[in-house]
């Protein structure tokens, strides 16, 4: 039997995600979509572990220049986006602390 | 480290990706899930790191360039982060997915260059592989038309720069689509020259042309589409992290990607539909900045208006209130007063709900960050589907800076609007409404609702006018 090519592979891991994608995120309350929003911004900075390659392993010029700014774009991402996410969560736990009572 | 170990490792912080969004099912449950992407994160970054120092022959000094980028960038997202404003969030969104876009770019980019490093050949030297050519080209297209239509977005939520193409106002010129047709023709034309041949200017090109086509598509929607133009983003930021992840074959960029991609897609989807507009009608653009002409109705009508006092005449001897915030509250910056308006009413024995539209912030589930910063306890705040219902039995709806959102016309066959979902405030014994003037919304449609019997309206500054009523029920 042939070898499976990478591509197929990765086709199948991509569309059983975005199966998984679809049911987790209906699930996610309404009053939450901008966290929801900012959470995946940081999720989609993922795309720094390709830059990290890039930075570290490439031996040209272009390819280092490149990789670094790569790694940098995404780390405003990875720290941004989980930090501003945690900010806007703490906010909604204030509340529930005030009111006392469980959400329904 | 073996790759194994490392593929394993990659798996575990995926599944710590699925978990962080599956926490924000609940706010109570959502700080746990944002700790689960952290750390999901962490895991990747960690794993990435030793893999570097195992196969790397520079050793120690590539994680030198690696903490360098991360420093930098890791700084300035943590400042933007504890300082943006909450009325600001879209535009730091924007941003956001712009970075991602350009990391993408320039990945592929190196790609391209040196693929060996990347493992995408066995031997430096050697041509790269047509499949993770035409990967390459995907990812690399994406990007770009993310980044620099994220630029745009940007430039139109910040509302603030004098450059035409960063203004609310749609731009529309003849011929239009059919050059975004051809342009997306070339790219695809160009995108297969490079899977043939490998050829650097084709690649460059392609990306050039990429960047134009992102801000075409963007400059034809009108500032009051942002919403679904953000969420659209969002979903290609995360399709150009799963293209990247084909490219390099590693399983968990395409999962984290096609996570994001799905959500941002899913949110698209939600705000079309509280717009009632389709999908295809907001890319085409064209609509939402101007007011329309199609205001009907110019004949004079009287409306009752009131002042603050009798408005806190009204509210304080109702047993049950519902507010409805629009963006001309966030705007007033009135959440604060709204908080202690509400605090009064409630000490006075008065239940106190809000109802909130999908589309009533400028990005989905935006004006529930903004109650929440102002400290409104979310059990009292309500979404459109759950409180519908609870107008007919209630005494007084305060309606504060929306429009559109509480247009009965939504109901009335052969409106313009007919069909958007609504918050039936028409239902409710007594209405208040809230507006600097009678300027009509970004319909711009007129508004029965302020016309009829049991509707006061009570001009002014939303804040100040909060302010007043807040001194009046004592």
């Amino acid at each position: 039997m042939e070898a499976v090519s990478h591509t197929v592979i990765n086709l199948t891991t991509f569309v059983l995600a975005i199966y998984v994608g679809y049911h987790v995120v209906w699930n996610v309350t309404p009053a939450l979509h901008t966290p929801l929003m900012s959470v995946t911004n940081a999720i989609s900075a993922i795309v720094i572990v390709g830059a990290m390659l890039a930075a570290a392993l490439t031996v040209t010029g272009l390819g280092k220049v490149m990789g670094v700014m790569a790694v940098a774009f995404a780390a405003v991402n990875v720290f941004g986006g989980f930090l501003v996410t945690r900010r806007m969560l703490e906010m909604f736990k204030k509340k529930e602390r005030k009111s006392g009572g469980e959400a329904r | 480290m073996s790759m194994n170990l490392v593929t394993l490792l990659y798996l575990v912080a995926s599944v710590f990706f699925i978990q962080a969004l599956k926490g924000l099912s609940h706010p109570t449950t959502s700080r746990r899930g944002n700790a689960f992407g952290m750390i999901g994160m962490a895991i990747a970054v960690v794993t990435t790191a030793a893999l570097i120092l195992t196969v790397s022959e520079q050793g120690a000094q590539g994680l030198g360039y690696v903490l360098l980028g991360l420093v930098v960038g890791g700084g300035a997202g943590a400042i933007m982060a504890k300082r943006v404003e909450m009325t600001k969030m879209p535009e730091l969104v924007a941003f956001m997915h712009s970075m991602i876009g350009l990391a993408a770019v320039f990945i592929a980019i190196a790609a391209v260059a040196e693929p060996y490093a990347f493992g995408i050949t066995s031997e430096a030297g050697q041509p790269i592989p047509g499949g993770n050519r035409l990967e390459l080209f995907l990812g690399a297209a994406i990007g770009a038309i993310t980044f620099s239509g994220s630029v745009i977005a940007f430039g139109k939520l910040a509302g603030k720069y004098k450059f035409r193409l960063f203004q609310g106002a749609p731009v529309v010129f003849a011929g239009q689509h059919v050059i975004n047709l051809l342009m997306g023709i070339a790219i695809v034309g160009l995108g297969i020259a490079f899977v043939v041949t490998e050829n650097w200017t084709a690649f460059f090109l392609m990306l050039a042309l990429s960047f134009v086509v992102g801000v075409l598509i963007i400059i034809p929607i009108g500032g009051a589409d942002m919403p679904v133009v953000v969420s659209m983003l969002n979903s290609y930021s995360g399709w150009a992290a799963a293209g990247i992840g084909f490219s390099l074959n590693n399983p968990m960029l395409i999962i984290a990607g096609s996570l994001v991609g799905s959500s941002g897609a899913i949110l698209s989807y939600i705000m079309c539909k509280a717009m009632n507009r389709s999908f295809f009608n907001v890319i085409l653009g064209g609509f939402g900045g101007e007011t329309s002409t199609a205001a009907g109705g110019t004949e004079q009508k009287s409306v009752r208006s009131g002042s603050a006092d009798d408005a806190a005449f009204v509210m304080g001897n109702a047993e049950s209130v519902i507010i409805v915030p629009g963006y001309g509250l966030a705007v007033a910056r009135a959440q604060h007063a709204v908080k202690e308006m509400a605090a009064k009413l409630t000490e006075k024995g008065v239940q106190v709900r809000y109802a909130i539209h999908p589309v009533a912030g400028r990005m989905p589930g935006h004006m529930n960050v903004l109650l929440a910063e102002a400290e409104i306890p979310y059990d009292q705040v309500f979404e459109m589907e759950d409180i519908n219902s609870e107008f007919g039995t209630t005494d007084v709806v305060l309606v504060l800076g929306a429009n559109d959102v509480v247009n009965p016309l939504a109901e009335q066959k052969g409106s313009p609007i007919y069909g958007m979902p609504i918050l039936e405030v028409h239902k409710a014994r007594t209405v208040l409404v809230n507006k600097r003037s009678m300027a009509s919304g970004y319909a711009g449609l007129d508004n029965p609702l302020f016309y009829m019997d049991k509707t006061m309206m009570v001009f002014g500054d939303a804040k100040k006018v909060i302010e007043d009523i807040v001194k009046a029920i004592e």
